[in-house]
Order: structure tokens, then C-alpha cells, then sequence
């Protein structure tokens, strides 16, 4: 829901990460890993994308995104373990307070730029 | 060319909650961030607490309604110390981001508070994300919304401490389950304490109100 205030911070992010020295330097991937129970919308994300990085370095940037599993660990037994359903019940002693370890991600890993 | 870069999003949230935290350490205030649907109750389950609560413990509150004044004028006549959150673009519609918090905060003055609550803005998406340096997260679910939604918004159920059910009133007239959505909530949060409640006739608020009290004393004892 507030993907455009995601992409904001993302192009942010990626502009202070472009070398001062380039000169019409163009950002050709941006690699994501987002968590699945992250709120983010990944053809919201790319539409907001297409939208505020229009006349910038990042102009037609292909997003690559890491869909992240969700991961629990139980604090009583500390089994971890990998889900796709939200029942976060530990299936060994039932009862243990959970914790969620991964699955909540939104981050960028890397960029690749243009060879000139 | 590849440049690493390795940065969280919520990284500069992250580190204003801390701020915020040690800030209401420093002032000894607990604090309480209240989510739900909107019109789910937590201005009227508020409005009712309040009045419980004072002048014993003095509370103070943050609105995160954008658009209108409603709520803080409704919580206004409870005495308590009301502010009404300004937003901006990172900041919020959707959610209540930590350096709005921090803003309304010193805005309110914590000198003289036991107690702030922030009635965040009606979304059970984007306000899980975003934590504020709160003490404590409450969800609050009515019985006229579905028994599913914890399964639907699992991470809202996920970080919250405890949940409230509002307006169970409604029950009779009404085929909600209630015993089906408090088990959903607890599949999604094994161990969660739920209370039962209707902001309405101020059913089953004793137990809520006892948790919050000593929650509030644990905090403030020092
Ligand atoms: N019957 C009944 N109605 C309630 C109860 N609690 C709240 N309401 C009504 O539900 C409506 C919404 O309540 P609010 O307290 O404004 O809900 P809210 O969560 O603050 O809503 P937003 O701030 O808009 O997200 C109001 O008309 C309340 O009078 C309850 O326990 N029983
Ligand atoms: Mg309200
Ligand atoms: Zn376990």
C-alpha cells in the first residue's frame, strides 16, 4: 500500500550509491529481496518505479526481486522451520511463543550499471 | 558494472524508533500503538479506557486520523492530552512513520505522561511494518469484520503483544465466531492474550484494563 514511498527510498538509496565520478551513469538492474509477508506489491513497486525515475539514472531499471520464505522459530523448543501458510503454531511441542526470523525484508543487495 | 550496496528500506525508521525509545525511557512514559481496520474502535475502546485510567495515570494521546479532527475532538473530552499527527510523504497515509512520532511527541510534552498512546491510522498492512519505539502493540479486531482476518493480515496478528475483539454486543445479532477468530489469532500468534470486549457497554474491559495498568506500572516504577 505504500509502495511509492518504497520505491522513493530505493531510488534514494541507489542514487548515493553511484560513483560521484561517472559521468551519465545508467543503472541497468537493481537486485531486491523482499520478504512474502513484506507488504509490497511487486507490480505496484515496478509501476511506481516507471514513474519516478523517469530522466534519471535509473530510467528503465530492470527489477530483480528475491522473494524471501518466511521463516519461524519457536522460542520454547527453538525449532525453525519454513512456511507458506500463516499458522505460525510450532508443529513440535504446540505451544512455544514464535518469532518470525525472515519473511519481512525489504531490501537491495546490489545494482549493475552500464559499461559506459 | 556491479556495485554491492546491501541497505534496508526501513533502516532510517529503524533507527528513529530507537531514537523514540530512549526518549520515553528517559521520560518514563509507556507507550501503547493501538492498529486495527478502520473503524474497528479504538477511538471509542480509548475514549471508554481513559476515563478508567485518569487521573491515576496520566495519559496522553497521539491521533493519526489525516484527514479529520473527529477522534481527537472525541478523546479530548476525556481530559487527556490530545494531539493530532501531522504527516508528510514517507510519513503517512497509510501508516505512522517513527520521526512523526517523535515530532508529535515533544509537541505534546511527555514531562507530565505515564501513559501515551498513539491510535494509529486505520490499516492492518502498512502500520505492522513500522515500528515507532513503542513499549507495547495492540490489534484491535470487531466481530463485524471477518474471523479470517488474522489469517489475512498474519503480520499485523504476528507483531502485535496482545489483541483486543471489540464490540462483541454485537454478538447475538450477528454469526460471528468469536471462538474461531480468537483461535485464528492464535494460530498466526501462539500465546497471544486476547480480550474480549465491547467499548460499547465497557463488557470485559476489567481484564484489559489490569494488563494495561500493570503494564504501565512496570514501566513507570523506577
Ligand atoms: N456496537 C458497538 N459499536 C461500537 C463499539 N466500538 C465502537 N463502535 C462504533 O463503531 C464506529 C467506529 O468506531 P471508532 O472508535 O471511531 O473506530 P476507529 O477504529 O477509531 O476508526 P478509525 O479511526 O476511523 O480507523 C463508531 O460508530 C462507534 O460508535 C462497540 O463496542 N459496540
Ligand atoms: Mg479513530
Ligand atoms: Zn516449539
Amino acid at each position: 500500500m505504500h509502495e511509492m514511498g518504497i520505491a522513493e527510498q530505493l531510488v534514494q538509496i541507489a542514487m548515493d550509491a553511484i560513483p560521484k565520478d561517472m559521468d551519465d551513469p545508467r543503472v541497468k538492474i537493481l537486485n531486491l529481496r523482499i520478504g512474502k509477508l513484506a507488504s509490497v506489491v511487486e507490480h505496484s513497486l515496478t509501476f511506481c518505479f516507471e514513474i519516478i525515475t523517469k530522466d534519471t539514472p535509473l530510467e528503465n531499471v530492470r527489477l530483480v526481486i528475491e522473494s524471501v520464505p518466511v521463516k519461524i522459530h519457536c522460542k520454547s523448543c527453538h525449532k525453525e522451520w519454513e512456511t507458506d501458510s500463516p499458522m505460525f503454531k510450532c508443529p513440535d511441542c504446540k505451544e512455544g511463543e514464535v518469532e518470525m526470523i525472515s519473511g519481512r525484508e525489504i531490501e537491495i543487495t546490489s545494482m549493475e550499471l552500464a559499461d559506459d | 558494472m556491479e556495485i554491492n550496496i546491501r541497505k534496508r528500506v526501513l533502516e532510517k525508521n529503524e533507527t528513529d524508533a530507537d531514537q523514540n525509545r530512549a526518549f520515553f525511557k528517559e521520560k518514563n512514559v509507556f507507550v501503547l500503538n493501538m492498529m486495527s481496520s478502520p473503524g474497528s474502535g479504538k477511538t471509542e475502546t480509548l475514549c471508554k479506557t481513559l476515563v478508567h485510567l485518569m487521573p491515576d495515570i496520566r495519559v496522553g494521546v497521539i491521533v493519526g486520523d489525516v484527514c479529520t479532527t473527529n477522534d481527537a475532538d472525541r478523546l479530548s473530552v476525556t481530559r487527556a492530552k490530545v494531539t493530532q499527527i501531522n504527516t508528510d510523504q514517507f510519513g503517512g497515509d497509510c501508516h505512522l512513520a517513527a520521526h512523526l512520532i517523535d515530532a508529535s511527541a515533544r509537541q505534546l510534552g511527555c514531562d507530565d505522561l505515564d501513559l501515551l498512546i498513539v491510535e494509529n491510522i486505520g490499516n492492518l498492512v502498512c502500520p505492522a511494518e513500522f515500528d515507532i519505539g513503542e513499549d507495547a502493540r495492540a490489534v484491535v479486531l470487531s466481530v463485524t469484520e471477518g474471523e479470517d482476518k488474522p489469517l489475512k493480515y498474519p503480520l499485523m496478528f504476528q507483531v502485535a503483544d496482545i489483541a483486543i475483539l471489540n464490540k462483541v454486543d454485537l454478538l447475538p445479532y450477528l454469526e460471528f465466531d468469536a471462538a474461531l477468530a480468537v483461535d485464528n489469532m492464535k494460530k498466526v500468534h501462539p500465546g497471544m492474550p486476547v480480550f474480549e470486549i465491547s467499548a460499547k457497554t465497557e463488557q470485559g474491559f476489567g481484564p484489559w484494563l489490569e494488563w494495561l495498568r500493570q503494564r504501565v506500572k512496570e514501566k513507570t516504577a523506577r
